[in-house]
């Protein structure tokens, strides 16, 4: 059984954040991370990999060389094997176009009957949790997102869906996608084991011309060109007119803001 | 005639999937079809919102009062519950016969996950979490002389472009993007809960809203999904949308999580309102995720927003800085939070939020 995992590494927008002149970001002076969510899924990949005889945990990136380091440390982390999908082709895709290549990605490496495809919930540079349902629906495979709970059985998937209001138990079969989120589970450290041998797994880079065979890779559907989203205008927003610092942080100080508050009637 | 999603001329007309669950509209659907309601007039055509689920056809008045012309019901017992196959494939049908120009989803659990699978089954753009949308130029530019830091009128604009301008946060909330999806149809985006405004409910309108039943046709062997259960949230999840007051908590507790976001719920109880949280306070799992307020977590617009301890990155200001009235109280005086603040205080949280919280109580009478 294979299971692979969909990772991406991200700019770490958690932290400062460089803005260029022209309104975009300023990508190079920022540091870069796993994405938070896809650790979790490597973790539901590693957890059930251990769970079943026969499983290896396959990642899944595409990205530019440097996403080697990461790669590196999720193999010693207890991956199997890596798959980095990296073209000068594929540079300016769009999620759409994104989910096209990946898929393809994972076609070209082979999908069973019974394998599971792991993404996190969204990547926290874009947030827009589009890709890995496309990628489900690329490979014509059912979908399940927000899993917060996972329970496995020979080809059927039990999911915990998490709801604004809820939750749903949704079952599914293999093959299948799986989206998670940060409840499911507390990804696990690399072990020393795993950084000894992280250099000894396998470790295959898809280019272009790899992957160009496969249908879902044309001139119109990857890349800049195939993406059907452009940006228009990328700005910052004004900030709002200045508001009052109150002086001191003292009982006086606060009587006076809730006095303020009062005479305004906001309480 | 055939469907080709790049034959732009063939596609009018703006559409919303009205999402409902056990049989009850959400309020977002609300907000959608009133948002939808604009930009049809904008373009002249008709607004239609898509209903699924098995028997819903009486809900179809409540959606016409907030703007809707018609709405295309589809009855399924299979549609009674979400699934992500046959919702898909149903819409599938639907947009396939009826060739919406615009197609919006509201971006809860359920939308995010179907709008990006029609997306790419149907071979067209999606963008997601929008916060702002327009087609007339002459409206986007007054959006972005209020809205950006761009001098507008000094930069060059074709004025004639007639495509859905859909704005969002980009990059954790640090910029905002405006996304357009020029060469095929339908344009779809997803769109945040709470930020679109509802338009008043209008009798006359609900009562002329048309109702088109849609025939049904799935096919069992396609479905691979089953809903075993629903269950409504067992766990106390708070109300950030619903909720007057909101007082939030940062990083400035991570000296003891525990109390900080004691302190927070103290203050809150006694000016009735509820906990938020920055998404730093939610990674670190000081407090659950639908405390979340921001890019990530919910948008916010309550009477009095009151941030403890919150540095203020703009992925924690694009969710509340349109609230009514912003207080913050944070120890470092250049906290960008402060630049959103109507009321500042510079101090240390643990002696300032005990004496906010007797305040409140003498102001309260309580």
């Amino acid at each position: 059984m294979n299971i692979f995992v969909c990772v991406k590494q991200v700019p770490d927008t958690t932290g400062k954040v460089a803005v260029k002149d022209d309104g975009t970001l300023d990508r190079a002076s920022m540091a870069t991370i796993t994405n938070p969510d896809d650790l979790n899924a490597v973790e539901a990949a590693l957890t059930l990999r251990d769970e079943i005889a026969d499983a290896k945990v396959i990642i899944v990136v595409m990205g530019p060389p440097a996403a080697a380091s990461m790669i590196h440390e999720l193999l010693a982390m207890g991956a199997d094997e890596a798959v980095l999908i990296s073209g000068r082709e594929f540079g300016g895709s769009d999620t759409f176009a994104t989910s096209q290549i990946i898929a393809a990605g994972i076609k070209t490496y082979g999908l069973g009957e019974g394998d599971i495809v792991f993404c996190g919930r969204q990547a926290i540079d874009g947030d827009t949790a589009q890709v890995g349902p496309q990628i489900a629906e690329k490979l014509g495979i059912p979908q399940v997102t927000y899993a917060a709970g996972i329970k496995y059985e020979a080809g059927k998937v039990t999911v915990k869906r998490m709801l604004e209001d809820g939750y749903m138990t949704v079952e599914t079969q293999t093959p299948c996608l799986i989206t998670c989120i940060k409840e499911l589970n507390k990804p696990r450290y690399m072990s020393v084991k795993g950084i000894l041998e992280f250099d000894t797994k396998p470790y295959y880079v898809y280019d272009y011309e790899k992957l160009k065979d496969d249908p879902l890779i044309e001139a119109d559907t990857i890349g800049l060109k195939g993406s059907p989203t452009n940006i228009f205008k990328s700005f910052t927003p004004p900030q709002k007119g200045v508001g009052q610092m109150l002086e001191g942080s003292g009982k006086e100080t606060v009587d006076k803001l809730f006095n303020i508050l009062l005479e305004k009637h906001v309480i | 005639m055939a469907y080709d999603c790049t034959d732009l001329s063939a596609f009018e007309g703006v559409m919303v999937f009205c999402e409902q669950r056990g049989g009850k509209l959400m309020s977002t659907d609300f907000e959608l079809i009133s948002e939808g309601r604009k930009l049809a007039d904008e373009r002249s055509v008709e607004l239609t919102g898509v209903l699924l689920g098995d028997g819903v056809e009486g809900l179809v008045p409540e959606l016409g009062g907030y703007g809707a012309d018609r709405i295309i019901v589809c009855n399924d017992p299979r549609l009674a519950n979400y699934t992500t196959d046959a919702y898909a494939d149903v819409i599938t049908d639907v947009i396939h016969e009826e060739k919406p120009e615009i197609f919006l989803v509201g971006a809860s659990n359920i939308g995010r996950d179907l709008a990006p699978r029609l997306a790419a089954r149907l071979h067209t753009g999606l963008t997601a979490d929008c916060t702002h949308l327009d087609i007339d130029m002459n409206k986007y530019l007054d959006f972005l002389r209020t809205g950006s830091t761009l001098k507008v009128d000094d930069m060059k604009w074709k004025m004639e472009d007639i495509n859905l301008k859909m704005t969002r946060p980009a990059f954790g909330g640090h910029l905002l993007a405006t996304i357009i999806c020029p060469r095929f149809r339908p344009c779809m985006s997803t769109v945040r809960p709470g930020v679109m405004k509802k338009a008043p409910f209008d009798e006359a309108k609900a009562a002329a809203c048309k109702t088109t039943m849609f025939d049904v046709k799935l096919d069992d062997a396609k479905l691979k999904t089953k809903v075993l259960e629903v269950v409504k949230e067992a766990r106390n999840i708070v109300d950030l949308l619903g909720a007057e007051v909101i007082v939030s908590v940062g990083q400035g507790i991570a000296n003891d999580p525990q109390k900080g976001i004691a302190l927070a719920q103290e203050l809150a109880d006694v000016l009735g309102g509820v906990v938020g949280a920055s998404r730093a306070v939610v990674d670190a799992g000081w407090i659950t995720a639908d405390h979340q307020v921001g890019q990530t977590g919910k948008t916010v617009r309550p009477k009095i927003y009151i941030a403890l301890g919150i540095s203020g990155a703009i992925q924690h200001k694009a969710g509340m800085q349109d609230s009514e009235l912003i207080i913050a109280v944070n120890k470092n005086a250049l906290a960008p939070i402060f630049e959103v603040a109507d009321y500042g205080i510079t101090g240390d949280l643990w002696k300032v939020v005990p004496m906010m919280i007797e305040a409140a109580k003498a102001a309260k009478g309580v």
